[in-house]
């Protein structure tokens, strides 16, 4: 059998860095093909220029038997490659249908489209409805656009890069079946994850990217997850460890919240309920925009709510602003790096200076004190390993993993009661995830109350207590962590959005 | 004196007009997702060299090719400058806007004072004569059924064709295009020159049809109005009409009123049209939901294509 595809000795450079090394693999057809590799290992610069965004400085690349040099996308798809983004391609306050014909080289007229996008959805079992506007669905069923937006142009190669890090567990069971079921009819598929199991259960071969280079090869059903794992990171890691010890006293109370959202696409928030014991981490797990952001926003005091909805070692903090609260003891690292946690063309310091003021004295009578937060900055970076050189450095400059890092460290250090954190370890490393996943278990043991709300379900077991599920905007009861399985906690979080009406009624039933 | 309703309505269509051709090009390239302030100096750009051309050649027409020609060129410095150059649109615009007027002023010196060859009515006399529906049917010349005709285009552009989905989608989210491959930066470099030879041939009426003679600063805050217009019309079309007839009609009145002695006073009824704006932005954001809806959502943001 002769591959599919064959890339031979492809190398892309940037400045400063070089993002793929003389890589080298084969796709055969029908192969489901997984691409390995940390963030920043090379995997999305090698997938652009397979499809034909990015140029590669040199090596071939040889598609059906003939050399295959795409030089847009347009070319690529023409050619019978389609990819499925992880994020940014789909436009928000278009209808699915109108997302679906803007992928496509010659889609046909509106109504055929249609009936065609009913058609592939149902013979694939991913439901969709083409007249709805794509800010209106959620996370799964927006990658059902961008999956049947690819099958419609009946693919040799489909491209998935990172596809379930936004699907609820039995949603990935679907998109699975959907995916074997398109290999038998043929179709190759290029799989881009770090989710090892999920490999393990789906792929026939995989390629390991590390630092841009292919370090391995390996069949994932004969080798274990560890061992990729060591492939992928170049090193063993440690798993995050807590001595076990009872929780304290009622820190923070949430009772009866609800939200309107702030924004068109926002989710409402609907009789949140919880309460986090000192010494107690509190894991919310969900898919994104089911109300994380505007949970977050609540506890932080950035959005106010009712004045008895919130309590603060009993006292109702509902309607009192973020400083205020800073003050109290309640602190957050929100999700956004760049543009919400650290402002990007400040430097270390200044940043240090915009939550850190008050709780660590760095001003007088409204003058700052430089030198003060300077080395509180300093301190920061010292104490939670963050790679740069110095504080008056840009938080714009530094890698996701090390500002996360630094904005987490830098509300830690600040001694907090309580601490709300928002997915703390997206787009970071393995090794500075585990170090951000200590340094919350360490707050937590000294006393103080976590709230930690995640997409990362493994993450959520590792460090929770209890672990509760926000779904539409309305929040499970909570349940201990420990010996919570997966399938149980993919029914918390609503099961597959949209299918199998009757598993999820206990799920929705509000607690 | 009665204020006659026919001779109004004439007289509200040709006021309109030039705030009509201008909003209906700096919606398409809002749609695109860009932001464009410098409308006022692509206007009375147009204004001038849509007069010198038409004054040294003798023909209007030439003279509206002229204008739009010298809108579009203008704005080709906008389309470099935040387009290529990515600097920043609300700035670039507003300095367009000043360069714009201060050009035109110099270009225009020497023809302060002088007639323009006049702009004939497209139908003959027989039909204008028809009582009340003839002169408001037909008793205007060809730019203002072109400028009409191109609303209905770029209504059927944006709402039903795939050139008009791919302008929609690069507005709404430029990453998404360029990873769908579309060309972001020629796109709306296309809608941006689109944009300025539409204010230009607005600017082209005024001093050639309206006024008509050129005076230094003779658009006086028309490209503004443009500007708010498109807001007052959420970006869309149609409503880009119906505005502009509205804002139209206030200048058409205000005239009137005077002529009629009645008193109110000429400041209160200019700043009506920006009055309504304000007053229809706030009914509109009123409801988050919708005004954020129809609001192009990469609209003023540069666009630097990354990997």
């Amino acid at each position: 059998m002769t591959a599919l595809l064959t890339i031979d000795g492809l190398t892309k450079a940037y400045p400063g860095v070089v993002a793929n090394d003389d890589v080298s693999f084969e796709i055969q057809p029908g192969e489901v093909h997984a691409l390995l590799g940390e963030n920043g290992a090379g995997k999305s610069t090698l997938v652009k220029m397979i499809y034909g965004l990015v140029k590669p400085d040199s090596g071939r690349m040889t598609f059906k038997g003939a050399a295959y040099t795409p030089p847009e996308p347009r070319a690529a798809r023409a050619a019978g490659v389609a990819m499925v983004f992880q994020h940014f391609s789909l436009f928000e306050a278009l209808s699915v249908a109108e997302n679906v014909a803007l992928g496509m080289e010659d889609p046909p007229k509106p109504r055929d489209l249609a009936a065609r996008i009913r058609e592939v959805s149902e013979t694939y079992g991913l439901p969709l409805d083409p007249d709805r506007l794509v800010g209106d669905l959620s996370a799964g069923e927006r990658q059902r656009v961008e999956i049947i937006r690819c099958l419609l142009q009946d693919p040799k190669l489909l491209i998935m890069d990172e596809p379930t890090s936004v699907l609820t567990p039995q949603e990935v069971e679907i998109l699975f079946h959907t995916l074997r079921k398109l290999s038998e009819e043929g179709t190759a598929i290029l799989y881009i994850s770090h989710k090892l199991e999920e490999i393990r259960a789906l792929c026939d071969e995989a390629t390991i990217l590390r630092l841009g280079k292919v370090v391995a090869t390996c069949t994932p059903r004969e080798v274990t997850a560890a061992h990729m794992a060591e492939l992928m990171v170049g090193k063993s890691l440690a798993a995050p460890a807590r001595d076990e010890a009872e929780p304290g006293e009622i820190l923070l109370k949430v009772a009866g919240l609800s939200l309107e959202p702030a924004t068109p696409f926002g989710t409402p928030l609907r009789h949140i309920g919880f309460e986090v014991r000192a010494g107690e981490v509190l894991g919310i797990g969900g898919v994104a925009g089911n109300g994380q952001d505007e949970l977050l926003a609540a506890l932080s005091g950035e959005a106010l709510t009712a004045h008895g909805a919130i309590q603060f070692k009993g006292e109702p903090i509902g309607d009192v602003p973020p400083n205020a609260r800073r003050v109290l003891g309640i602190l957050c690292a929100p999700e956004e790096r760049l543009g919400h946690a650290a402002a990007p063309d400040m430097s270390l310091t200044e940043n240090a200076v915009l939550t850190a003021r008050l709780r660590r004295g760095l001003d007088r009578s409204g003058f700052l004190d430089w030198s003060g937060a300077k080395s509180y900055a300093e301190t920061v970076i010292e104490r939670f390993d963050v790679r740069t050189p110095g504080p008056d450095v840009a938080a714009r400059a530094l890698s996701g993993g090390n500002l996360q890092k630094y904005v987490i460290g830098r509300e830690i250090l600040q001694d907090p009661d309580v601490l709300v954190v928002n997915q703390p370890t997206w787009g970071v490393d393995a090794s500075a995830a585990a170090a951000i996943r200590q340094a919350i278990l360490d707050l937590a043991q000294g006393g103080a109350a976590v709230v930690c709300i995640s997409q990362d379900l493994d993450e959520l077991l590792e460090v929770s207590d209890r672990f509760c599920a926000l779904n539409e905007g309305r929040l499970s009861a909570p349940r201990p962590a420990r010996g919570l399985s997966m399938e149980e906690i993919g029914l918390m979080l609503g099961g597959a959005h949209d299918m199998h009406e009757a598993d999820m009624e206990a799920a929705h039933d509000p607690a | 004196m009665v204020i006659d309703p026919v001779t109004l309505i004439v007289a509200l269509i040709g006021a309109s007009t030039p705030i009509l051709l201008a909003a209906i090009g700096e919606l398409v390239v809002e749609r695109s997702g860009v932001l464009n302030l410098g409308v006022e100096g692509m206007m009375i750009i147009g204004a001038v060299s849509g007069f010198i051309i038409a004054v040294n050649s003798g023909s209007p027409w030439l003279g509206f090719v002229g204008g739009a020609f010298g809108g579009a060129v203008l704005s080709l410095i906008f389309a470099i400058l935040t387009q290529y150059l990515l600097s920043n649109q609300v700035a670039t615009g507003l300095a367009l806007t000043l360069f714009g007027l201060g050009l035109a002023a110099l270009m225009g010196e020497a023809y302060a004072g002088i007639s323009p060859p006049m702009t004939p009515d497209l139908f003959p006399e027989a039909m204008r004569d028809i009582p009340a529906l003839g002169p408001i049917l037909f008793g205007h010349d060809l730019i203002v059924y072109v400028s009409l005709a191109l609303v209905a285009a770029v209504w059927f552009m944006l709402a039903h064709t795939r050139a008009g989905l791919i302008l929609r989608a690069v507005g709404e989210s430029h990453e998404a295009a360029h990873a769908l491959g579309y060309k972001v930066v020629r796109i709306r470099v296309l809608a941006i020159l689109f944009g300025g030879a539409c204010a230009g041939l607005g600017g082209a009426y005024l001093s050639l049809v309206r006024v008509p003679s050129w005076t230094e600063g003779m658009t006086a805050g028309a490209g503004w109005i443009a500007l708010a217009l498109v807001v007052f019309a959420s970006w869309k079309p149609w409503r880009a009409l119906l505005g502009a007839y509205l804002f139209g009609g206030i200048a058409a009145l205000q005239l009137r009123l005077q002529a009629a002695d009645i008193n109110i006073p000429v400041v209160l009824l200019d700043m009506s049209p920006y009055l309504v704006t304000i007053i229809v932005l706030v009914l509109i954001s009123s409801d988050k939901t919708r005004a954020a809806l129809n609001a192009p959502a990469a609209l003023g943001k540069v666009f630097h294509a990354s990997g």
